[in-house]
């Protein structure tokens, strides 16, 4: 007896509990094995750089909130960072330190959204997800108290930050730091160990560091596959330069490995931000600037190491009030690049959790 | 039939009620009356426990996950359940445009009347039970598999390639926990010489939970496969295939479906209560109390592991199955019938003999096979890419 065997080629998203959003993906099922994938994006899509030529300065920071909604902070830090360098501006040592403890804390809630995420795809029902919400909530109170607000945070000026942090910051920070990482712990108690978790993410969907050099791939991603690239490193920016931290890398570039190195970087970020409190002294918060920052013509791109990567925004000036171009350059649509490489050949249920190891965010995907 | 159920108080006074009601030669009038009377009473019992099953389920996992459950509808949110009934009641009943009309609309059903049927061998307490069948645990098995059915008409009918993903896997995993879970049962067979539930439940001088420790762990992990709980649930498995089978049901066709599945739980915990823990018996309160309580306890042990676990792949999920639960459910079984060869009268005394053996055995045989099958062997991506397109 011959069956009739033909491929499946099923639509996973737009509408899908793990596409992270509007995400889809076209893949072709040989039973339950993935034959094809072919990505389909847009479904996001709001224009954010064409509407960055309409607005001023001042106001694409709000834009920059909107591309990776989950890592607003360091999303403001790169938009910024490319414009302070469009004028050669200085900006005081209070406000960088303030700058890089924003971020790092931005770091630290986002892996938590990436963790919580990644076993959520594994099909943990819920309860690791809380858990990291549970903490995320502890950063986001933090950055109620620096701005104002949770998730679409526009903290970053150009020359600094909005305000400085108000006086009762401080203790709940360190209440914060207390508590932190104990947190951590917990979540690697439960998870890292669990012979359910190894079983499903140890081997699966590798990435060599090459292929993932090739692609362009940064971040944690690059990191989990062995390659030792950072920017806070490379190219430090702020702050970064003053403070001792590693790279986290590890060999394997499984899955596995990605989520472990997350895990790792929630603590290196913890360090940083114990040095910056330390080192934090009183001064100015921001830089003056005109009114109406216009910048000279040029060009300018400063890349950040933000959560999930490289993040730049390439800014050219005509001399006017608003930009000529901005190209934003986001990490999560970059590190698709590999996504089919990573799901053929395996299961479905080892694909979702692929994706979800990626991390991505589809605001900043479609932008 | 009629004799056990003669027996019983609440039938013999509705028959007798109405037997004098009716004129003479309408005595079926009365003996309808009574044994629906009892289908009633069980039925709605377990459809009432099962809804409130959901509630406790959903604030229990509140509580796993730090946070608070449904607490909005009356105290508690106690009429959780009731809000959730009105709404699906009310909702519009979706048939999709290249659905199989009739075995669409006869899957949810027949899947809740596999669950409720079971119930009629199932001793709820000291001498009630609908029937004591000789074949009980038989039966339990014979219609507990009509279930999986049920799932493979949901998903073949609906014409959605998620629900026919569910159904697919079902019809593996399914298949293949029902292996091991009969043999565990069949030890429990073996030491008390019936398959009839009331027999087990008697025949148990220590609960066998402690006699058979092996058997029930591998009954328990079956059954958790067979009921679609975590960390086995691939059926449903909402990260992957959304809903599964039931992905195109909406309204109260999705509501029984999801009756059926929570009191799924509800009954197979009381089967394992009246193979593993004496049924009624040793009751310090009222008999169908102390059951209940048995019951919850392991309805609650089923929400925790749903709450604690991620889910298995499929090929772990039936790699596990034939590779480490068929063999230790056959040594348990074989030390079972050697232990019953031996002493043969099955007191309290020689149960507690067989413990001491079983127990070493027990976790010896799990050490080594865990470590035998645990090798994790490295995950090999299928080269196939090129898929047959070969045609009957």
């Amino acid at each position: 007896m011959s069956l009739n065997m033909q491929p499946v080629t099923v639509n996973i998203g737009p509408h899908h509990p793990s596409t992270h959003g509007v995400f889809r993906m076209k893949v072709t099922f040989d039973g339950e094995n993935i034959v094809d994938v072919e990505p389909v994006i847009g479904y996001l899509h709001r224009g954010t750089e064409k509407l960055a030529e309409e607005r001023n300065y001042t106001q694409i920071i709000t834009l920059t909130d909107r591309l990776d909604y989950v890592a607003s902070m360091t999303n403001n830090q790169a938009y910024v960072l490319s414009c302070e360098k469009l004028v050669g501006l200085d900006v005081p040592d209070r406000g960088m330190y303030l700058r890089v403890i924003a971020a790092e804390l931005q770091r630290v809630a986002s892996h938590l959204i990436g963790i919580g995420f990644f076993l959520q795809d594994l099909g943990a029902f819920g309860t690791p997800l809380m858990y990291c919400f549970r903490e995320r909530e502890r950063i986001l109170d933090l950055f109620e108290m620096l701005c104002g607000a949770r998730i679409t945070v526009s903290y970053m000026r150009i020359g600094g930050v909005f305000q400085d942090a108000p006086v009762d910051f401080w203790p709940a920070l360190s209440r914060f730091m207390g508590d932190i990482p104990s947190y951590i712990d917990e979540l690697d108690a439960l998870i890292s160990t669990n012979e359910i978790v190894l079983a499903r993410t140890k081997g699966v969907s590798p990435l060599t560091g090459e292929q993932c050099i090739n692609a362009s791939i940064t971040g944690p991603i690059l990191r989990a596959s062995g390659v030792e690239w950072d920017l806070r490193k490379a190219a430090p920016y702020d702050v970064y330069d003053r403070v001792a931290f590693d790279v986290v890398t590890l060999p394997e570039g499984d899955n596995y490995a990605r989520y472990a190195v997350r895990l790792a970087e929630m603590r290196q970020s913890l360090r940083i931000i114990e040095q910056c409190v330390e080192q934090i002294e009183p001064g100015p918060v921001r830089a003056t600037t005109n009114m109406l920052f216009r910048p000279p013509a040029g060009e300018a791109y400063v890349p950040i190491e933000a959560p999930k990567g490289e993040l730049g925004f390439y800014i050219v000036s005509d001399g006017t009030v608003s930009p000529y171009r901005c190209k934003i350059r986001g990490p999560s649509f970059v590190n698709l690049t590999l996504l089919k490489e990573m799901m053929v050949g395996y299961k479905l249920a080892d694909g979702i959790v692929s994706l979800g190891s990626l991390d991505f965010n589809v605001g900043e995907v479609d932008r | 039939m009629g004799d056990v159920l003669a027996e019983n108080r609440i039938f013999s006074t509705v028959y007798t009620l109405v037997n004098d009601l009716v004129p003479d030669g309408w005595s079926w009038v009365a003996y309808l009356a009574a044994g629906m009377s009892i289908i009633m009473l069980v039925v709605n019992s377990l459809m009432i426990m099962a809804t409130f099953y959901t509630w406790v389920e959903r604030r229990l996992l509140g509580r796993f996950q730090s946070r608070l459950g449904p607490n909005r509808a009356g105290p508690f949110g106690l009429l959780q359940p009731i809000a959730d009934l009105l709404k699906l009641l009310s909702k519009e009943d979706i048939l999709p445009r290249s659905a199989d009309r009739i075995i669409f609309n006869v899957a949810p059903v027949l899947m809740l009347a596999a669950t409720l049927i079971v119930l009629a061998v199932v001793p709820f307490g000291r001498g009630s039970y609908i029937a004591d069948l000789n074949i009980g645990i038989l039966f339990v098995v014979a219609i507990s598999g009509i279930g999986t059915f049920s799932i493979f008409m949901a998903g073949w009918a609906s014409a959605n390639k998620y629900a026919m993903f569910g159904s697919m896997r079902a019809i593996a995993a399914l298949v293949s926990y029902e292996v091991p879970m009969v043999m565990s049962i069949l030890s429990v067979v073996v030491l008390t010489g019936s398959m009839s539930m009331v027999d087990i439940a008697e025949g148990q001088a220590l609960p066998f939970i402690l006699v058979l420790p092996m058997a029930f762990m591998i009954f328990m992990v079956s059954i958790s496969a067979e009921l679609n709980r975590a960390p086995f649930d691939i059926v449903e498995a909402e990260s992957e295939l959304i809903s599964g089978y039931n992905t195109e049901y909406s309204g109260m066709k999705f509501g029984t479906f999801f009756a059926a599945e929570f009191a799924n739980v509800l009954v197979a915990s009381a089967v394992i209560a009246v193979l593993f823990l004496q049924g009624w018996r040793w009751a310090v309160l009222p008999s169908h109390l102390w059951f209940l309580l048995k019951v919850g306890a392991l309805a609650f042990v089923f929400i925790w592991i749903r709450a604690t676990l991620p889910r298995l792949r499929i090929d772990q999920i039936l790699g596990f199955a034939w590779k480490f639960l068929l063999p230790l459910s056959l040594i348990n079984l074989v030390v079972a019938a050697v232990e019953v060869l031996s002493w043969p009268e099955q007191t309290a005394l020689q149960q507690f003999y067989m413990a001491l053996i079983n127990w070493p055995v027990a976790i010896v045989s799990i050490v080594v096979f865990s470590k035998i099958v645990s090798k994790r062997q490295p995950v090999q991506p299928v080269v196939r890419v090129a898929v047959a397109q070969e045609v009957v």
